[in-house]
């Protein structure tokens, strides 16, 4: 697939908005759907619908097969070596309040260290915030230097005889930073240290490889990677979801149930308790099938080319500050613009179709060690183009004109 | 939508260069307030004599142009007012960017009726709204001083 036609694959660009075409630059936050997966959806709940993994029909034979089907195709996409390690989640951030919380209840005591950094999300600190008070654990916060990265250094710094894992993003959604999480790792499995890694960035963006990364788990968000809400995967290796107790009771995740005790099912069902996001399970195998399709080395080098673009016509923009200078960096600019709040940037951009976030990102830490309230974030995905980013800096110019 | 409407002369000017701006000496009532979804924050501070009457009203803050220039003409009107003519006020401004299309109360001036019509903008930007209302949630919490941090996400407008 050229990369030019993929704008095409989106039926949400052939709408006006406002009457206005979308330039849509807030894929970080979610990204858009191609009508392949808006079509599995329909065809799905019109032509095959039925429960997986119990009834014994047709229907529900064939429902369960493409409910796996989709969990081999993540296994390969991702690189896992058993596809047992992936668990279907509501989203990365109950992949992540799965790990704090399982880990946490079997691992944890008072006075353990878990180390963050931050660069994270509210989802992978709130839920190790709640072994705060659970547990009387201690959380530490790897520094993030002038450039917006995490270096592994700062990471190091930060490791203690009490670290008893260490949560990092692979790509911050502020600064865009990529972190060294295999060099990470490496150091912290010499350490005898588990890594868990908020893939919500990186996933749509990046070659993964997990047995190259050598992680202990991975978040990753479906609707950030053109696929349907409330779906997301935990990759984990196979032997701590054997350790880890379930995350959630009910149907489903059990062995054996009896009035005196109750066993629990094979894996990854023991961790997937009740009816799952079905629809949405099997709709992301055409996300990943379309991601295949167009080549992640291309989606790379394409959304590389549009950021260092969209970088440089911000950096020639008098009052237009960019916020991070990271070497290693993902597909996101995120900036303030001299005396303008970022909400009335993203409201007066809006006025021209163009979809940006203004706020603290859910990153309220990073925002107050950069000392700044809010920024302005552009975001990108595999439909944008050079044109995009032309129309953000028309209207970014728009905005200064109001505000002179 | 019209961005001319909500970003109007007086807006700018207000949020540009925000009246009251500082920290009232011997002020004795306070309250803060912020809104978690975009991080702007206010912090009021209202003197009020033995007769309860506004002796001086400031803010400090950081906010968005729509945030800034509602607490600065807010707190230019609330200057010299009574309490409970402060809560009329209040209402009256709260119930026209909910729904209402004019301003009722008799205790301001047409052209400050006119300045704080210009804040009614917002209504086409529902996102927006909790911006222009911030400070005067924030208000009314310092004066009754029924809550110490308001949090408009928890607010209805």
């Amino acid at each position: 697939m050229k990369i030019e036609d993929i704008k095409k694959e989106f039926p949400i660009f052939n709408n006006k908005v406002q009457n206005n075409d979308l330039v849509y630059l807030d894929s970080a936050n979610s990204s858009q759907k191609p009508l392949v997966v808006v079509d599995r959806i329909y065809d799905f709940y019109t032509k095959e619908f039925s429960n997986v993994g119990r009834s014994v029909h047709y229907l529900a034979v064939a429902a369960t097969n493409l409910y796996e089907n989709t969990r081999t195709s993540v296994q390969k996409y991702i690189n896992a070596k058993d596809k047992n390690e992936i668990v279907f989640t509501k989203g990365a951030t109950e992949a992540i309040n799965l790990v704090a919380s399982t880990f946490g209840q079997k691992y944890l005591k008072e006075g353990d260290e878990v180390l963050l950094t931050e660069l994270e999300h509210h989802s992978n600190y709130v839920p190790w915030h709640y072994l705060r008070k659970s547990k009387g654990i201690k959380i530490q916060f790897a520094d993030v230097n002038e450039n917006g990265e995490v270096t592994l250094e700062s990471i190091e710094k930060k490791i203690t005889q009490k670290t008893k894992i260490i949560a990092i993003t692979h790509l911050s959604n502020v600064t865009g930073a990529i972190l060294p999480v295999k060099e990470i790792t490496k150091l912290a499995h010499s350490k005898g240290i588990p890594v868990l890694i908020d893939g919500c960035q990186s996933a749509p963006h990046l070659k993964l490889d997990m047995q190259d990364l050598d992680c202990d788990f991975y978040a990753i968000s479906c609707h950030k990677m053109y696929g349907p809400t409330g779906l997301g995967i935990l990759y984990a290796k196979k032997k701590w979801l054997e350790e880890l107790p379930p995350y959630q009771g009910g149907g489903g995740m059990i062995g054996e149930v009896k009035k005196e005790g109750i066993t629990y099912g094979d894996l990854p069902n023991k961790f997937e308790a009740g009816t799952m996001a079905t629809a949405q399970v099997i709709a992301f195998n055409e996300s990943i099938k379309f991601l295949n399709k167009i080549g992640i080395d291309n989606i790379v080098k394409h959304e590389n080319e549009l950021m260092e673009y969209g970088q440089e016509l911000l950096r020639k923009n008098n009052s237009v500050k960019l916020i991070g200078n990271p070497k290693n960096k993902g597909a996101v600019l995120s900036f303030t613009i001299d005396g303008i709040h970022p909400h009335d940037i993203a409201t007066i951009l809006d006025e021209d179709g163009v979809a940006i976030r203004a706020g603290h990102h859910c990153c309220q830490i990073l925002h107050e060690k950069l000392d700044l309230v809010a920024t302005a974030r552009a975001s990108l995905g595999v439909y944008n183009t050079k044109e995009d980013l032309d129309q953000l800096n028309l209207s970014i110019n728009k905005c200064k004109k109001i505000f002179e | 939508m019209n961005l001319k409407e909500l970003y109007q002369e007086i807006i700018l000017d207000h949020g540009k260069n925000p009246r009251n701006l500082r920290k009232t000496d011997n002020f004795n009532k306070d309250a803060k307030g912020h809104n978690p979804l975009c991080g702007d924050k206010v912090h009021i501070f209202l003197k009020l004599n033995e007769n309860k009457k506004v002796e001086d009203i400031s803010f400090e803050g950081q906010g968005c142009a729509i945030s800034m220039a509602s607490a600065s003409i807010m707190t230019d009107l609330i200057k010299g007012k009574e309490e409970n003519e402060v809560k009329e006020i209040i209402n009256d401004f709260l119930e026209m960017i909910k729904e209402k299309d004019s301003l009722n109360t008799k205790l301001l001036e047409e052209d400050e009726k006119t300045k704080l019509m210009c804040l009614s903008g917002v209504k086409q930007y529902p996102m927006r709204v909790k911006c222009a209302t911030l400070s005067w949630h924030t208000l009314i919490s310092a004066i009754d001083k029924s809550q110490n941090e308001i949090n408009i996400e928890s607010k209805e407008i």
